[in-house]
């Protein structure tokens, strides 16, 4: 059965030395909180070492404006309930901290109509802001490129889109998405039906596009890697300035199935370029629906790619 | 075409699963194997189906539209039978060489990793998605008594499909099992970029420095959230993550008209109604 082999799915053995203390710098300021403990259960599957951890200036002053927003949000979600813990969690996914009515505008609304909500999302983008240069100075102080903090201000761009550059535009705070589990699923489906079906939003298509492209990438890139462990395809920066025969496998597989292939460092170009494009598009996407473009449906008409059922049966109504 | 410089090492016989020796070669960078010439075969075929019908469709409508084709499956009426050619049969035709494709694909799949002495990984990655498709075209249609349950072939009429589909059950984003297929795509996509970015922040580091090594990797992530899942977790995480993400969307689709029938959103009062929560407070 030459099928049943190892195929490195989990972690056999566990080697066990002294905890990795971490690359010292002399451009910390803080040090280095913890002395790095080991989960075997956390080993299974990568890394048994947890810790230790940098919280800096920036990071002590993003998780306190984190945890402001965080308990900003469960208190009103707590009034709500009249303070009562038991029914908070009965109704935990339908409650919510919504942003202020229409009739507010862009001004600040009194605290129980939307005043809450607008501290909160002040203390939220100030955390986020804060975590986005902590990914840079991390890296500065490593003395790393900085691609973590430019992929992630592409996941800002969405974030500053959704919740100040278009409910700018749109002159209203209540363009905002609510804070609550099922109320963000509404705002998403009412967001949709408001501007006559998101998936006529050719940038909405392309978002999907990359969304499920980062899927697919990752899939083939990990199963690609592991496919190759044995060679030692998971040491893919030796394999990047030193190519081996792990390499040229994973490359000559996807050259074999599809004519094509990336090399070690080019797929982490593509990986990085989809996951990027995912949020860049959708961002676009949201901030044309409502200042740019009000009615996708009638725009796909518009534009030539409304698909017509001229026998009237409509995909998906029975 | 010219061969990589250390592609002809790798041109050795053998891994082939049918067929011996037989249709053990390559065609410029591609390998053949049997699988190559039944994935040709299906897929060449169920292409050139495809455009008879976008010629059929062009014929009742204004000329081709690339993104306006559209090939429907049987109406309900047909049940579980073969329909005539112009009223869904095409679309059963493209179904089964798509099928035939993609299994042939994974099976080459299959032959090509034991040629190079690889795992099975992507072989076994690319069945997922094969789930996820044959879930959506026989599963769900068979479940539920008829091929017309199937999504149709087109770039804008399978949207038409999926919003009407997810519609019918009410806000179909309160789907459970759709929650959690949306939340494995978005942690994929998060966990690509992180890793895409920590992978090129190494080996492009500041101008003038030697590439890092992954100590330096560990070090960042330790840093950054106080873990770091090390060079072979990563793709292990990602893969599970990817493979995930399929999977529960198969799942969301697969329920829904069968063992849930009515909107999404009812299906929650089990917890608001669960009697710990002492009387509602109305």
């Amino acid at each position: 059965m030459a099928f049943i082999e190892y195929q490195n799915l989990f972690t056999q053995t566990q080697v066990r030395g002294e905890p990795e203390a971490g690359i010292s710098s002399d451009r910390n300021t803080w040090s280095r909180t913890g002395e790095g403990g080991f989960s075997w259960l956390v080993g299974k599957l990568g890394n048994a070492q947890l810790g230790p951890i940098y919280i800096g200036g920036l990071g002590f002053a993003s998780i306190v404006c984190g945890t402001l927003w965080f308990v900003i949000v469960g208190l009103n979600m707590l009034a709500s309930v009249n303070w009562n813990p038991l029914q908070f969690v009965g109704n935990l996914f339908y409650l919510s901290l919504d942003p202020p009515p229409p009739e507010y505008g862009l001004s600040f609304p009194p605290l129980n109509e939307g005043g809450w909500f607008l501290i909160a999302s002040l203390f939220l983008l100030i955390a986020v802001l804060l975590w986005w240069a902590r990914t840079w100075e991390r890296a500065q102080s490593l003395g790393m490129g900085k691609h973590v903090a430019y992929a992630f201000a592409s996941a800002i761009w969405l974030f500053l889109v959704l919740g100040l550059f278009r409910p700018i535009l749109m002159g209203s705070w209540s363009e905002a998405v609510p804070y609550g589990i099922f109320t963000h699923l509404d705002w998403t489906l009412n967001f949709s039906v408001a501007h006559g079906n998101l998936f006529y939003n050719p940038f909405h298509a392309l978002s999907i596009v990359f969304l499920f492209g980062s899927a697919l990438l990752f899939a083939m890139h990990g199963a690609t890697i592991l496919a190759c462990t044995r060679v030692g395809g998971d040491r893919e920066i030796e394999q990047i300035v030193d190519r081996g025969t792990a390499s040229e496998r994973a490359a000559l597989f996807w050259r074999c199935t599809m004519g094509f292939n990336a090399t070690m460092e080019s797929i982490h170009r593509w990986a990085w370029w989809f996951a990027v494009l995912t949020t860049l598009t959708g961002g676009i996407g949201i901030l044309l629906s409502g200042p740019v473009v009000n009615d996708w449906y009638t725009w796909a008409a518009d534009h030539h790619y409304q698909p017509q059922y001229p026998d009237g049966n409509v995909p998906g109504l029975y | 075409m010219a061969l990589l410089n250390f592609e002809r090492k790798y041109r050795v016989r053998g891994g082939t699963i049918i067929g011996g020796d037989m249709f053990d070669f390559w065609v410029g960078p591609f390998y053949v194997g049997f699988f190559g010439v039944t994935s040709v075969f299906f897929a060449v075929l169920g292409t050139l189906l495809i455009a008879y019908g976008a010629a059929m469709q062009a014929s009742v409508m204004d000329g081709v539209n690339l993104w306006t084709i559209h090939i429907a499956p049987p109406s309900i009426e047909y049940g579980l039978g073969l329909a005539p050619m112009n009223e869904g049969g095409l679309f059963q035709m493209i179904s089964i060489c798509a099928l035939g494709a993609f299994v042939s694909w994974a099976l080459r799949m299959v032959e090509i990793s034991r040629k190079l002495g690889m795992g099975l990984h992507v072989p076994v990655a690319f069945s997922f998605a094969i789930l996820a498709y044959f879930t959506l075209q026989v599963i769900r249609p068979v479940w539920l008594g008829a091929w017309g349950y199937a999504f149709p072939y087109g770039i804008f009429s399978h949207l038409d499909w999926v919003s009407n589909v997810g519609y019918t059950y009410g806000n179909f984003l309160y789907n459970p099992a759709h929650m959690i297929a949306v939340t494995f795509f978005f942690t994929t996509c998060l966990a690509l970029a992180l890793h895409g970015s920590l992978i090129l922040s190494a080996v492009n580091p500041e101008k003038g420095s030697p590439v890092k090594t992954p100590e330096y990797e560990d070090t960042y992530f330790r840093d950054l959230i106080g873990y770091s899942i090390g060079t072979l977790g990563i793709h292990r995480l990602g893969l599970f993550l990817a493979l995930n993400a399929g999977f529960w969307s198969a799942v969301c689709i697969v329920i829904s008209g069968t063992l849930w029938d009515g909107a999404w959103g009812d299906w929650w009062v089990w917890w608001p109604e669960l009697p710990i929560w002492g009387p509602s407070e109305g």
